[in-house]
């Protein structure tokens, strides 16, 4: 089907329609933390609760189902007119990974378009006030399909680790979506002792939303959301989602 | 009511901007045999979504695509019969059909590398409108 003018483009927005905000929680470079950063600002939000989703936009290797601690093959979305994500912790949450289990999903990017305009045609968020969402790592098809598709909908959060290489990486995905007149929501610095990204969100006039020490016990406790809950982490999680709220 | 009414919902939008007040004579859409849709369901969500919508249609004719998957890597071409496939897996590449991934390999080769090259999911596959209704 031509993308141009693909029927499935025409409801998407209908689909999101009560969504209030839509957070893209993104990073060019891989292993900054988005997974657990998207996941948690969810959690977060849920034991606040906000009406929050979830959507793992890493087709080739979902893992919010992972923080989550739950089997997404066991997951039987309920179907009315369309597809209504099963609430897990308190979390609309969809992910490709229901469809796919723990089978390798290897796909290219007409691929990885093609689900992308299929799962938000058929998911029936309703209302939320915010819709996290997982990205993989990179600037490429899963990125632009939220860049191009939604352009005024989405309010993307930048996270960086203070590595040079993250920082190079960073800079040249901000600078995407000025060009792009996008509405940041802000950016994170993770793994990081210190406040180094300050003035590269100062530099970009992004909002500063705080900077969250590298703990090394961290993956030890995913999958258990009750010692996530209780952890340094998640306290420093708390913080960044009121300022998002704040946003 | 299953999902083939959200696609149905996309193809009304669809017809609808298409049309811009016109009867649809005839219309044909193609059904990829991959995405195991329910042509009955999808008939009756899309008659439905057409009338609320005060658009006026003609004839709806389905046709089947068979799948056809093609190797990247070794270039086998193979026609998988979706009727032989294990109903939770059918399931999963009702809903995306880019499940397909997780479960097909090429017979050849054994990769996951290979191209849909017809039967995916539902198209339009012609639209004749009325430019003189009466």
């Amino acid at each position: 089907m031509n993308t141009q003018s693909d029927p499935r483009l025409l409801v998407i927005p209908q689909r999101l329609a009560g969504v209030k905000h839509i957070v893209p929680v993104m990073s060019s470079k891989g292993g900054v933390g988005k997974t657990l950063l998207s996941t948690l600002l969810a959690l977060a939000g849920a034991d606040k609760k906000l009406k929050v989703g979830l959507l793992d936009l890493d087709f080739t290797n979902p893992s919010t189902h992972i923080v989550l601690g739950i089997d997404p093959a066991s997951i039987q979305p309920v179907e009315e007119k369309g597809v209504i994500p099963p609430i897990i912790h308190g979390i609309k949450y969809m992910t490709l990974a229901i469809y796919t289990g723990e089978n390798p999903t290897p796909l290219r990017g007409s691929a990885i378009n093609d689900a992308f305009l299929e799962i938000l045609a058929i998911t029936r968020w309703g209302e939320l006030d915010y819709l996290f969402i997982d990205t993989p790592p990179g600037l490429s098809d899963p990125q632009l399909n939220l860049l191009t598709y939604l352009p005024s909908r989405i309010e993307p959060l930048v996270v960086a680790t203070p590595s040079p290489l993250a920082i190079r990486s960073v800079e040249k995905l901000l600078k995407v979506l000025i060009e792009g007149n996008y509405k940041i929501t802000g950016l994170v610095e993770n793994m990081s002792n210190n406040s180094k990204l300050l003035k590269i969100a100062e530099k970009y006039n992004v909002k500063y939303l705080g900077s969250i020490p590298y703990y090394n016990n961290i993956d030890g406790l995913i999958g258990n959301l009750e010692a996530l809950r209780s952890s340094q982490f998640y306290g420093k999680i708390i913080h960044i989602l009121k300022g998002i709220i704040r946003a | 009511m299953v999902h083939e009414w959200a696609l149905a919902e996309a193809i009304a939008e669809y017809i609808e901007q298409q049309a811009k007040g016109r009867p649809v004579k005839k219309l044909v859409i193609s059904l990829g045999v991959l995405q195991s849709i329910d042509r009955e369901i999808l008939d009756f969500a899309l008659k439905n979504i057409l009338d609320e919508r005060n658009v006026r249609i003609g004839s709806i004719e389905y046709v089947d695509e068979e799948v056809v998957l093609r190797c990247k890597r070794c270039g086998y071409e193979w026609k998988p019969s979706m009727n032989e496939v294990d109903e939770s897996i059918r399931e999963a590449i009702h809903f995306v059909p880019e499940a397909v991934y997780s479960y097909f390999k090429c017979p050849r080769c054994g990769s996951r590398d290979f191209e849909i090259e017809s039967g995916r999911g539902i198209s339009i596959k012609e639209m004749v409108f009325d430019e003189h209704p009466k």
